[in-house]
């Protein structure tokens, strides 16, 4: 047997990789990654996902603040855990802060004075903490609201769009658990009002309430319970959430504004690396940047001025925190109604505004993709956002859902907002009753007017031009405003979008009077879709848009000399008030 | 099935031109990109420095020093170590951003779409593949293995669910009466003031005065079993004219000359009520705004409570202090489904 004319006296011959020869770029790579990608194809994976393309808009970001500010909070919360005592045991305050000194009250309270006042650093991390939650729940409904008045939540995504429901939901319960655990005189206020929410469900109510409190309110229970669901059941639901959320994002890739270049079957962005990743880095520092100034330059939550919890007291403007404001403006201005049956009592005004409203919120925003997909019969994928415009029936009832919600919000705070512009607290709670129902109305027409009118701005637009802000005076001694053309990507940008036709009443039975099978179109359904169409400004077509720029040179006279460059549309002069 | 063919057929009346590439000042212009890379390295070189502030901060700043600032008096140590950390922070991101944006190359690029849907041959595969499958498992021939399984999986939820049953005592009849139904005031008890723990003595209340109360033995109690039954004991005793309030015959021996005492629990989610409107004899809640008229038995005058304030009934000992004639009459605080409260007093009740 003939032996090798170099062997490497280290390694067993038969254990030597056989390889083909590494490029130069490859062998540099191996350098640093190759001891992990001999084990962990990362290679593979860097292949295809280092130069994915993350589309651009400033939209795009709200996702992203939420999604860091949950970051800060995890990495803020793990700070406090350090101290906090969730105990509701009686201690009497020893600490330094002097005007609460030998009061009696919980631990928990307690080991909260202390980070605020003995732990180096403890009050900027309470209050960066806090703010974040704010912010956390803020940046989740405002990203909601632009995946709902772009449609982004369409098909594909209609699952993401339902774990995107359960994380805000969730997080208003993530936020309202650490919203209570202090013990404050505010946050015991709060648990007062879940102890009654809790009780008026129908049937289970004051079970359930001896279920939570172990017993009756407040007990010596609630606060470890809670510390349990905000340090580790919430926040674990929400991490599996956000991974999942992160993981659908990445195979669907990101949606994307119609332009030009932009299409259905591309998404076109910037590369993950480097320009994304330094852009979505940073962003992230910049956020923790701004949450970290404003621990410092913003009080929040100062609960030395509170004082610990005593059920015989509560202050006058007491709320929650604002994302929970909606129900406690609609508790505020429901009529006293309860109900009694044999033996029982049934809390409508605490159960309908309480868990009635939440429940209806979500379920409501879960629904919402299918049910729209089904009154359009829509059953295409979307990439390209829409423009709310081009959506006015769900952009008005998106603002419709909007007013409804500001109005309960506002409701919240009827007794701020009575004294503060010195109106009476009846005749506002008063008012608010009728508002929450008539307010939406009026939004939902309004809206809608406005993305109508604004499409036949774009359809204006396309045809005709844009306003050159030139007054022309005809020979006949009239005046005209000359148009300026649009470039074509503008003008693609305004035409692209589809719209579908409504959707028609199944025939029962075909030509030969043979009943139909499979599925029908119903009468109501065929109702819906074709209000969702109605009054839609159809978007000029070819024709009509080669029509204006011809009838556009007859009048030459008073047109604007097209700009020099490619890609125009021909200009137009007609006057805007033949439009 | 390509993606192309799964949604409508596009219309688009204008043509697609095409990606636009935009120019950049920082490309055009060498001065504006070497002015961005130094605002970047600017920014980079703060980082160090705010970090080393921060440490000096946190060691050589008392944690009890403060500072005037627009005569607003604030936490020396939180405001400095915020500012430096958080400016810190911020360096780093803007400096990040502005290298991605003046001096990173800005040219998109455009990635392919797959459709989301998993592929004819895929769907058809892993239909074979679990075909075969469910055949070895030999589920097919012996049902009964799988119906077994699930049934067992499903009843293990009812031992799961069970083990919860102790996170608090059952709400029967009997627990309720001596919980939710109950108050620690009995026959006897000495109404005392919530703040001072003195008793209250009739002839020193003066009308239009309102007092916090409790009753006198609350104040054996300590930790959770104090709080639980403050949360219900908690009362409000009031001096009206007897003139000028309406007492119903039933309630005549309920009051002193005018002074009432009632529940100061609201009767809608449980929150201590206590504006106290001394003309109009309205107490209001400042949780939900319920409010209601103490000169007519605590009757709902507005707002989501739905029930009355239990009044406590009262006398006086033979010194003239404010005693309990008895417990309250009816449970206080919010309703609860196990009790029909269509019975508690109503305004036009006698």
């Amino acid at each position: 047997m003939a032996k090798p004319t170099t062997v490497d006296p280290e390694v067993p011959q038969g254990q030597r990789p056989q390889r083909a020869e590494p490029s130069v770029a490859a062998t540099a790579a191996a350098g640093s990654v190759g001891w992990v990608d001999d084990r962990v194809p990362v290679s593979s994976i860097a292949r295809k996902g280092l130069r994915k393309a993350f589309p651009d808009h400033w939209s795009f970001l709200l996702g992203e603040i939420a999604l860091y500010t949950f970051i800060i909070l995890l990495l803020t919360g793990v700070f406090l855990t350090i101290w906090f005592k969730p105990s509701m045991a009686e201690v009497e305050y020893e600490g330094s802060y002097a005007l609460m000194r030998g009061i009696p009250m919980s631990e928990a309270f307690a080991s909260t004075l202390s980070i605020s006042f003995d732990v180096r650093g403890g009050l900027l991390i309470r209050q960066i903490h806090h703010w974040a939650a704010m912010l956390f729940v803020a940046a989740m409904t405002a990203h909601m609201l632009r995946v709902f008045f772009t449609g982004a939540f369409r098909k594909p995504r209609e699952l993401n769009w339902l774990i995107g429901v359960g994380l805000l939901s969730i997080g208003l319960v993530e936020g309202f658990a650490g919203y209570s655990l202090p013990d404050d005189l505010l946050s015991g206020t709060g648990l007062r009002f879940v102890d009654g929410l809790v009780r008026s469900i129908p049937i289970i109510g004051t079970w359930a309430e001896f279920f939570v409190f172990g017993g009756e309110f407040p007990g010596e229970l609630v606060i470890p319970r809670l510390y349990m669901v905000h340090i580790l059941l919430v926040p674990g639901i929400l991490l599996a959430l956000v991974s999942a959320h992160m993981a659908l994002l990445v195979y669907h890739k990101h949606t994307h504004f119609p332009g030009p270049g932009r299409k259905q079957t591309n998404v076109v962005g910037q590369a993950l690396f480097p320009v994304y990743m330094a852009k979505a880095g940073g962003f992230f520092f910049i956020v923790f940047g701004v949450t970290i100034l404003m621990g410092a330059l913003m009080q929040i939550n100062p609960v030395w001025l509170y004082g610990p919890y005593n059920p015989a007291q509560v202050t006058a403007g007491s709320q929650p925190d604002w994302y929970m404001g909606f129900v406690e403006g609609a508790i505020r201005i429901i009529p006293n109604w309860e109900t009694h049956i044999l033996s029982t009592t049934w809390s409508w005004n605490i159960f309908l505004p309480g868990v009635g409203l939440m429940g209806l919120l979500f379920t409501g925003l879960a629904l919402y993709p299918f049910i729209e997909a089904w009154i359009t019969g829509d059953k295409a994928e979307h990439h390209i956002l829409d423009r709310p415009r081009n959506a006015p029936n769900r952009t008005a009832l998106g603002v419709a859902g909007m007013t409804a919600y500001g109005l309960f919000w506002l409701s919240g705070g009827n007794d701020i907002l009575a004294t503060q512009f010195g109106l009476s607290l009846n005749a506002i709670t008063v008012f608010m009753r009728v508002a929450v129902f008539v307010g939406p109305v009026i939004a939902f027409i309004v809206t809608k007017r406005i993305c109508l009118s604004l499409q036949r701005r774009d359809r204006e637009r396309v045809l005709h031009g844009s306003s050159s802000g030139i007054l022309v005076r005809r020979p006949d001694g009239g005046y005209t405003e000359a148009h300026a053309p649009i470039t074509q990507a503008e003008a693609f940008t305004l035409t692209q979008h589809t719209e579908l036709p409504a959707l028609e009443v199944s025939e029962t039975t075909d030509q030969h009077g043979v009943k139909r099978t499979g599925k029908r179109t119903s009468r109501l359904r065929a109702r819906l879709s074709r209000w969702y169409a109605h009054g839609r400004v159809p978007k000029p077509t070819a024709q009509e848009i080669a029509d204006a720029g011809h009838h556009g040179e007859d009048e030459a006279d008073h047109a604007v000399e097209p700009a020099a460059g490619t890609g125009e549309l021909t200009s137009s002069g007609e006057p805007a008030s033949t439009h | 099935m390509s993606l192309e063919t799964r949604h409508h057929a596009e219309d688009h009346p204008v043509p697609d031109p095409g990606l636009v590439e935009e120019e950049r000042f920082s490309d055009v212009d060498e001065q504006a990109g070497q002015r961005a890379y130094r605002q970047v390295i600017g920014l980079l070189v703060a980082v160090p420095v705010l970090a080393i502030a921060f440490v000096v901060v946190y060691f050589a700043v008392p944690i009890d020093a403060t500072l005037t600032i627009f005569n607003a008096t604030l936490k020396a140590q939180n405001l400095l170590l915020g500012l430096t950390a958080g400016l810190a922070v911020l360096a780093i991101g803007v400096a990040l951003i502005h290298w991605a944006r003046q001096i990173m190359g800005d040219e998109e690029v455009i990635e392919d779409r797959h459709g989301a849907a998993a592929p004819v041959e895929a769907r058809e595969e892993a239909a074979a593949q679990f075909a075969v499958g469910a055949e070895q498992s030999g589920l097919s021939r012996r049902k009964l293995i799988g119906s077994g399984l699930a049934g067992g999986l499903g009843i293990m939820a009812i031992p799961a669910v069970v083990l919860l049953a102790d996170m608090g005592p059952w709400p029967t009849d009997e627990v309720r009466r001596e919980t939710i139904e109950k108050t620690i005031w009995t026959e006897g008890s000495y109404i005392v003031n919530d703040v001072n723990q003195k008793r209250l003595r009739a002839a020193d209340l003066v009308v239009g005065q309102l007092v916090n109360a409790q009753p006198e033995e609350l104040f054996d109690l300590h930790g959770a079993e104090f709080q639980t039954a403050k949360a219900k004991s908690s009362l409000i005793v009031v001096r009206m004219d007897p003139a000028s309030i309406r007492v119903p015959a039933s309630r005549q021996d309920w009051q002193v000359d005018g002074i009432l005492a009632y529940s100061k629990i609201c009767t809608h989610v449980g929150c201590p009520i206590s504006l106290w409107e001394q003309q109009t004899h309205h107490l209001l809640c400042p949780c939900h705004q319920s409010t209601f008229d103490l000169g007519n038995s605590g009757v709902v005058v507005f707002g989501p409570a739905a029930r009355s304030l239990p009044q406590l009934p009262i006398t006086t000992d033979a010194n003239g202090y404010l005693i309990a004639r008895s417990g309250f009459t009816v449970p206080v605080g919010p309703s609860y489904f196990e009790r029909n409260s269509e019975n508690d007093f109503e305004e036009g009740d006698d």
